[in-house]
């Protein structure tokens, strides 16, 4: 268990020179948006991190689901990793949106649909850690987290669904375009490669970082039982 | 593998004794509490006081107070409700008889669906004294059967939510300050939903201008009921 991993040595060099090749890419290859300027670089990050934090929560309430179904512990490890990766990401996605907000809308915050679900999705999965951490015995907080992994993800769409009902100016690049919309920009080819490669580059990092962090819950785990038996013989 | 709707006792309930668990729960909890009056006046006090605050707080003037009404009384029942529901299961946790609960061969769901119909009460109690308060207080008419409905299924999705997010906090080591962290975010929907519907309603708009945020509500009650149903034995369990 405490020996290296050779295939997460690999998974981490790859994704460390995907990191490097991403941000070649984002700052020299993709072109400069003509209206925003280099702010618009900013973008690729903003949807990338965005993507793997709905990423990360979808696989904390799928972990959740196989673990109250199989009672493996393993799956509660990635479930509560995953949580603590998504956090961060979304907590990445917030702030670069509003770094950008703040010359194209000229405001860092305004009460749209989508942010504030991004919003509401990051309190939630706060408090999800929180209760982690506040919760004594293994098995409890096994399936009390669980439970709340899943619970927080359903209300996510209806959160949406419930702001929508108000106007939304967060521009929509990929798909169907809103004309009340700011900020939007049509994508050249040159843009589209980068994001899908940024994106990409997002991804391994996820399953890199995932990997080394249910490791580490799996050893602490391990070490706190070898502790338990050791007090008590 | 088991399923996600595992009863604990597969060969014990019937749809009869079912009810009667729920009933026996019920009756315990409206029984203490009318021997007590404790849960219920506190609520209506602190409601009270909470509408003082934002009184003075917002200095609500007539024109500012007629668009800002729903939004006050809203927080009120959100507020007063979290602190209703922390007492959950308060008698059950102090004396002990959550074991006795859970050692009796009955299923699970019945003592999550007893102590929602009596928190349920009782918050429903606590709104009826307070609207015709609130009617006194800030003069806007709050006495229409729509607006009465969403109030009753936005306070369902609320309590019934809040029960299970009780059920969890009552296992963490800081009860009392868990509940609102896990509840506010996760409650989000409904409680928006309920304000702009009855926003809409108050200010007289017709039926297709809420329909949208009164179908929110109504999902949500259902969504979280089937949700509450199908995990409430994963938290119980010891």
């Amino acid at each position: 268990m405490l020996k290296p991993n050779p295939r997460l040595q690999v998974l981490t060099a790859s994704s460390l020179i995907l990191i490097a090749l991403s941000t070649y890419m984002v700052l020299i290859y993709a072109p400069r948006e003509i209206i925003m300027g280099e702010v618009q670089r900013i973008f690729y990050y903003h949807v990338s991190s965005g993507w793997i934090g709905a990423l990360a929560f979808f696989v904390t309430l799928i972990t959740s689901i196989i673990y109250l179904a199989t009672q493996n512990e393993r799956y509660d490890h990635v479930a509560m990793s995953s949580a603590e990766i998504g956090v961060v990401f979304t907590t990445m996605n917030i702030v670069s949106g509003s770094i950008w907000a703040r010359p194209v809308w000229n405001t860092w915050w305004t009460w749209d649909p989508r942010l504030t679900t991004a919003t509401v999705m990051w309190l939630l999965y706060i408090a999800y850690l929180f209760l982690h951490a506040g919760l004594e015995g293994h098995d409890r907080r096994r399936h009390i987290t669980a439970v709340y992994g899943i619970v927080a993800f359903v209300s996510v769409p209806l959160t949406f669904m419930a702001i929508r009902i108000w106007r939304t100016i967060h521009p929509v690049i990929i798909g169907s375009v809103d004309p009340d919309a700011e900020g939007q920009f049509d994508m050249t080819t040159k843009m589209t490669t980068t994001l899908l490669f940024t994106v990409s580059t997002f991804t391994v990092m996820y399953f890199a970082i995932l990997w080394h962090r249910v490791r580490i819950q799996s050893l602490l785990e391990h070490m706190s039982k070898l502790k338990y038996q050791m007090y008590n013989n | 593998m088991k399923s996600l709707t595992h009863n604990s006792n597969d060969h014990l309930p019937k749809t009869g004794q079912y009810w009667r668990v729920v009933k026996t729960i019920v009756w315990k909890d409206l029984n203490i509490e009318i021997r007590q009056k404790t849960l219920v006046s506190a609520l209506l006090i602190f409601s009270f006081m909470v509408i003082l605050i934002f009184t003075f707080a917002l200095e609500l003037d007539k024109s500012t107070r007629e668009n800002v009404a729903i939004g006050v009384l809203w927080v009120t029942f959100v507020f007063s409700s979290t602190l209703g529901l922390n007492q959950t299961f308060a008698y059950e946790k102090d004396r002990g008889s959550l074991e006795g609960m859970l050692l009796s061969p009955i299923d699970y769901t019945a003592i999550f669906i007893g102590k929602f119909i009596s928190t349920y009460i009782f918050v429903v109690i606590v709104e009826i004294i307070v609207i015709p308060m609130f009617y006194i207080l800030y003069g806007i008419p709050l006495f229409s059967p729509v607006f009465l409905l969403i109030v009753l299924l936005g306070s369902f999705g609320y309590t019934l939510v809040g029960t299970l997010l009780a059920t969890i906090a009552m296992r963490t080591r800081a009860r009392e300050i868990m509940l609102p962290i896990l509840l506010f975010p996760v409650s989000m929907p409904i409680v928006i939903a309920a304000v702009q519907c009855s926003n809409a309603i108050i200010s007289g708009a017709n039926w297709g201008q809420f329909s949208s945020a009164f179908n929110i509500v109504v999902v949500y009650d259902i969504i979280f009921l089937g949700v509450a149903i199908m995990t409430f034995d994963y938290l119980i369990q010891e």
